[in-house]
């Protein structure tokens, strides 16, 4: 169910690269532990995110949860949507429940990234 | 290492794949189908909880009533048998030990219930106050599961199986009967701000007890209800949780619950701190949050204003029932003033609130 086309981190994010864009978002796996998504902050678009640093927050009715950039990059599109109606992350996650695009200074920290396969395995593994 | 415990009912919420975290020890369930959808059941139909963690405390001798005066803040000379009492049980400075339900089952006997995480320390609490008295006090505790039925729909639904007549049952009494055939102590208390029951049984019942209830309430829309929702119900019914908007450093005037602090009956432990902090004017008072930013204010974030600490948010959430942001603070009382707009502070960012009535939610 972790589309195979994405990459994905410990941390349950994943993202969708076109060219030299990346899309961040959280997976199905971390919906679902959060809970109800009542509450998500995001940086405005034209800032930058820096990679491996916190951009923003997603807040379930229980829980705080830090959102780590993957790569970093300047903002160029923000989901506004899910401002709105954050639980778009709990019902789609991978499409409209996506977070920010961001224009990737350098594509190379992705390869850290593991595969949805090795993903899988490690939250298979989390769960022992 | 010692385990976490668990309640009669353990089995129940693992079969039916609730989350389970740890509360005071208890290994107990946060969620089953999610906490807004739980939230929204109770309020419009009813839903099953189990409190078996809560603690029970047996008081019983001659100079129970007098006991039981001397430990708590209101006056529960009033009560008659089969009625209840919520008070607050202060520490001489005032501040609080915990809050109880008291049922008095005649003037010898008095049966308390006390919060989960704190059964041991209030029982030694109460032990140490029995002095002279002639009381015997008993951690019962072990004794009991406790089955929570609550929402609009509860009567109805828990009528079908007990030979009670629910209908004479009025709010904060207590009775004895058979639910589903099991002897049970049936009160018409709650922790959501609606209608409801607990229950209380024989651990070794608990189970049939919660299937049968689930199974006849199906229809009705019953589901199981986990701490995650009970604590978003509790607290847009303005209901103290110990730990948040109640602590040993806060005294009851300042948590808004004075009402339940009585001057004029026989001395209590905390009265005189009480009494002088009465005249003197409280220094903190609990206000009711509106956030105007975006943003969640949490338990323990501070309240600025101006960029100066004026207090700090005792409980905050998103309310499923006004889909808002809202919370309870615990500010300067001179700054608590309806209408006014202060700061949270959310991780470093300072977010406005406004100050608002605290009674969120009062059922129809």
């Amino acid at each position: 169910m972790n589309p195979v086309e994405l990459k994905y981190n410990k941390e349950h994010e994943y993202a969708r690269v076109s060219g030299n864009i990346v899309t961040f978002g959280i997976t199905n796996h971390a919906q679902e532990s959060l809970g109800d998504v009542v509450f998500v902050e995001l940086p405005d678009e034209g800032t930058t995110v820096t990679g491996g640093k916190s951009y923003g927050t997603v807040e379930s009715v229980k829980a705080v949860s830090d959102i780590t950039a993957s790569v970093s990059g300047k903002v160029i599109e923000v989901n506004t949507l899910v401002l709105d109606a954050p639980d778009l992350l709990n019902s789609d996650p991978y499409g409209e429940g996506w977070l920010i695009k961001v224009e990737a200074d350098d594509l190379s920290p992705l390869e850290t990234m593991i595969t949805a396969a090795e993903y899988e395995a490690f939250v298979a593994e989390e769960e022992h | 290492m010692v385990g976490p415990k668990r309640t009669p009912l353990y089995e129940e919420h693992q079969a039916a794949k609730a989350k389970l975290i740890d509360f005071g020890g208890w290994e107990m369930p946060v969620q089953y189908a999610g906490v807004i959808e739980e939230h929204h059941a109770v309020r419009k139909k009813a839903g099953l909880f189990d409190v078996s963690h809560m603690g029970e405390i047996d008081v019983h001798g001659k100079d129970a009533l007098a006991y039981v005066q001397m430990l708590i803040t209101n006056d529960a000379s009033i009560l008659k048998d089969g009625k209840i009492l919520y008070s607050p049980m202060c520490y001489p400075n005032g501040g609080i030990v915990d809050d109880l339900l008291v049922y008095r089952y005649d003037l010898e006997h008095f049966f308390i219930v006390v919060n989960a995480s704190n059964t041991d320390k209030d029982y030694t609490w109460m032990l140490e106050q029995v002095k002279n008295f002639d009381v015997s006090v008993d951690n019962v505790s072990d004794q009991y599961a406790q089955l929570a039925l609550q929402g609009p729909l509860a009567e109805t639904i828990l009528q079908r199986i007990t030979n009670v007549d629910l209908s004479k049952q009025i709010y904060y009494t207590f009775t004895h009967g058979e639910v589903d055939g099991v002897p049970s102590l049936i009160s018409r208390t709650g922790y959501t701000g609606e209608d409801g029951f607990e229950i209380y049984v024989s651990p070794e019942f608990g189970r049939q007890l919660w299937r049968k209830i689930l199974e006849i309430g199906a229809a009705d829309g019953v589901q199981p209800i986990g701490l995650g929702a009970r604590d978003t119900l509790r607290f847009e019914a303005r209901l103290p949780l110990y730990g948040n908007e109640l602590g040993a450093e806060i005294t009851p005037l300042e948590a808004g619950i004075g009402f339940f602090v009585k001057f004029d009956k026989v001395d209590f432990v905390g009265k005189d701190a009480l009494q002088i902090q009465k005249e003197q004017g409280v220094p903190r008072k609990l206000v009711g949050l509106e956030m105007v930013g975006r943003g969640i204010a949490r338990s323990h974030y501070h309240l600025q204003k101006d960029g100066v600490d004026i207090g700090f948010v005792t409980s905050g959430s998103f309310s499923p029932t006004l889909n808002k942001n809202i919370a309870l603070g615990l500010i300067r009382a001179d700054l608590a003033v309806q209408g006014d707009v202060l700061d949270v502070l959310i991780r470093e960012k300072a977010v406005k609130a406004k100050i608002i009535p605290t009674l969120f939610y009062k059922r129809g």
